[in-house]
């Protein structure tokens, strides 16, 4: 049976999960002091950025090559929420821009949205009950 | 009156003559080390067409056109057609039947169809209902990804034990005569749906081998052979660790495959770079041994060839409904001097 | 230094994304949705704000960071507005990252052609 990789694995999931973050951090910087920024303003300009270069570097055929060797290093930043939402995307061109990318584009990434949403209503619900206001 | 050989065996009394045999294959394969034998393939994925689909299509559709001319026959020559593919409704060789106009039997077998379809069409021919027919498959990396995985530019990793779809289709034309030293097919063991619990999509060397061992001690015990009988046991696409699981699992039942045993999906890749445990799909089978073993066999450098095709029975919703992966293994006894 | 912080807090939550899907049978559809709840789930019970303040982007770009947002905004929203927040402030509060979705989404599929593997 084929060798255990687990400790490269989890390396290469560490260092680029890592320097994704640190392109994060330096966005989100940028945002601060070129377009002054407040807090809010360059959490919403870095996930912006974040996901055109995510969609991008998809687009071009690169980020399957990332996924390969770093995993989770590639998937859990926000970068490869874009890439799930362009990969099943661009595959389905072939069957139209409605039913096809427009479909598809949340085949992987709904759950996410449904999922994440969700739970933040039912935690807003308890939040309101117990009196957060 | 029993024909049958054994538990499952058919016995051809005609022993239908390979009158005709091709092989294509896309970049990948043609880059292998049996590149040089394909007889056509292409540099792309697409091969000048819109969309996968149609080069699977094509493929297909060049294979029958291919093994036709070399078995010097027009197609209407041929009686019957028997063919199947990965894609869902078999569209691949229906619409390539669409095409060729001849009568079609599809047939649904996932990578064991071309030994199911050469056990089908022989059946034909032994009973005298064609003079001849054709027997053909195709596969294609991008389709059958994204049909039953994901989508080709997602950023996960492949774990080691998953396997490359071929991009690659195989055929053969089968007659009731033909001419000395021409590969005949003696005999063909059906397969058995066989599933050992496995559950991971990613593993079809595992969930696949329980079925060719289990159709190949069938074969021998119904004939009455020995492994040593074969110049090779070819197997379609168990993958690297698929082989070692299998000549270690019929080991401990008593029988030595030894150095017999080759692999389809093992030979097409050997060599390259990142192919994990080697090629899949119905075309793996189909396009070796129809470029590949069949070559050798006209050539006769081998004399006795048993190909033994597997076939993972799985659907992308059987998966996500948590069932385990059922698999089957056809067998066609291949030989020039009988 | 905060760029220090980022790498090892964002390399940290990858870590355990990565340990999750050699080790378990988890595909990475289902990580993706146990990290958004996850960050859902410990923004609200106070656990993530330490780590924002301290990682910054490192617990912000990981999808942990997507769910830290959704719940933030809806206590915001909940504070503002009473109710209504509940629904209106998750979604309020990511929206930028949700419409750049759909929009370079569509744009990238609609420019780009699909490759196949080599």
């Amino acid at each position: 049976m084929p060798k255990s990789h687990l400790l490269r694995e989890c390396i290469m999931a560490f260092i680029v999960g890592g320097l994704i973050c640190v392109l994060g951090q330096a966005v989100s910087e940028l945002g601060k002091s070129w377009f002054s920024l407040d807090k809010e303003g360059a959490s919403a300009f870095t996930a912006i950025v974040m996901i055109f270069l995510g969609a991008f570097f998809t687009g071009l055929g690169i980020y399957d090559v990332l996924g390969r060797f770093a995993g989770a290093g590639s998937i859990v930043p926000i970068t490869g929420f874009a890439n799930s939402i362009v990969a099943p995307a661009l595959e389905f061109k072939r069957e139209g821009f409605i039913l096809g990318v427009g479909a598809k584009l949340f085949t992987i990434a709904g759950p996410v949205l449904v999922y994440g949403i969700s739970s933040a209503i039912i935690i807003g619900i308890i939040y309101y009950i117990f009196g957060g206001r | 009156m029993n024909k049958r050989l054994g538990e499952r065996t058919l016995k051809f009394e005609t022993m239908p003559y390979i009158i005709g045999y091709a092989g294509v294959a896309g970049k990948s394969e043609k880059e292998g080390p049996l590149g040089d034998y394909f007889d056509l393939t292409f540099d792309d994925d697409l091969w000048e067409e819109k969309t996968w689909e149609l080069t699977e299509r094509k493929m297909f559709l060049n294979a029958v056109k291919i093994a036709s001319a070399r078995a010097n026959l027009n197609i209407s020559d041929i009686n019957f057609l028997f063919g199947g593919d990965l894609l869902n409704q078999i569209i691949t060789a229906g619409f390539a039947a669409r095409e060729l106009s001849v009568p079609f039997i599809g047939l649904y077998g996932a990578c064991s169809t071309m030994a199911e379809s050469i056990l089908a069409g022989s059946v034909f021919i032994e009973a005298g209902f064609a003079d001849h027919v054709a027997c053909a498959t195709a596969s294609h990396m991008a389709t059958a990804e994204r049909q039953y995985r994901y989508p080709l530019e997602l950023g996960t990793p492949k774990t080691p034990t998953s396997q490359t779809t071929v991009t690659g289709a195989g055929a053969v034309v089968l007659a009731g005569t033909g001419s000395a030293g021409m590969p005949r097919i003696t005999h063909a063991t059906a397969g058995r749906v066989i599933d050992m619990g496995i559950t991971d999509a990613n593993d079809m060397g595992s969930a696949m081998v329980p079925a060719a061992m289990e159709t190949i001690l069938t074969h021998l015990q119904d004939t009455g052979r020995q492994p040593e009988y074969y110049d090779v046991i070819v197997t379609g696409d168990l993958g690297i660790f698929g082989s070692e699981t299998l000549v270690r699992m019929t080991r401990e039942q008593g029988v030595d495959l030894g150095e017999k045993h080759v692999d389809c999906g093992v030979e097409i890749f050997k060599g390259k770079k990142n192919i994990y445990s080697g090629g899949s799909g119905c075309g793996c089978g189909g396009s070796v041994l129809t470029a590949y073993y069949l070559k050798k066999m006209h050539d006769s450098r081998l004399k006795k060839v048993l190909f033994v095709a597997t076939g993972a029975l799985l659907s992308p919703t059987s998966t996500l409904q948590g069932e385990t992966i059922p698999s089957i293994a056809h067998a066609v006894s291949i030989e020039t001097e009988v | 230094m905060d760029y220090l912080k980022a790498f090892a807090v964002g390399g940290v939550i990858c870590l355990i994304g990565q340990i999750l899907l050699s080790k378990t049978k988890m595909t990475p559809a289902r990580i993706l949705v146990l990290f958004v709840t996850a960050g859902v789930v410990l923004t609200a019970i106070g656990l993530y704000e330490p780590v924002v303040e301290f990682g910054g982007a490192g617990a912000t770009v990981p999808l942990t960071g997507f769910g830290y947002s959704l719940a933030k905004g809806t206590f915001k929203a909940i504070g503002e507005n009473g109710f209504l927040g509940v629904f209106t402030g998750g979604v309020t509060a990511t929206a930028a990252g949700i419409a750049a979705a759909v929009l370079f989404g569509y744009l990238i599929a609609l420019i780009f052609n699909p490759k196949t593997k080599k």
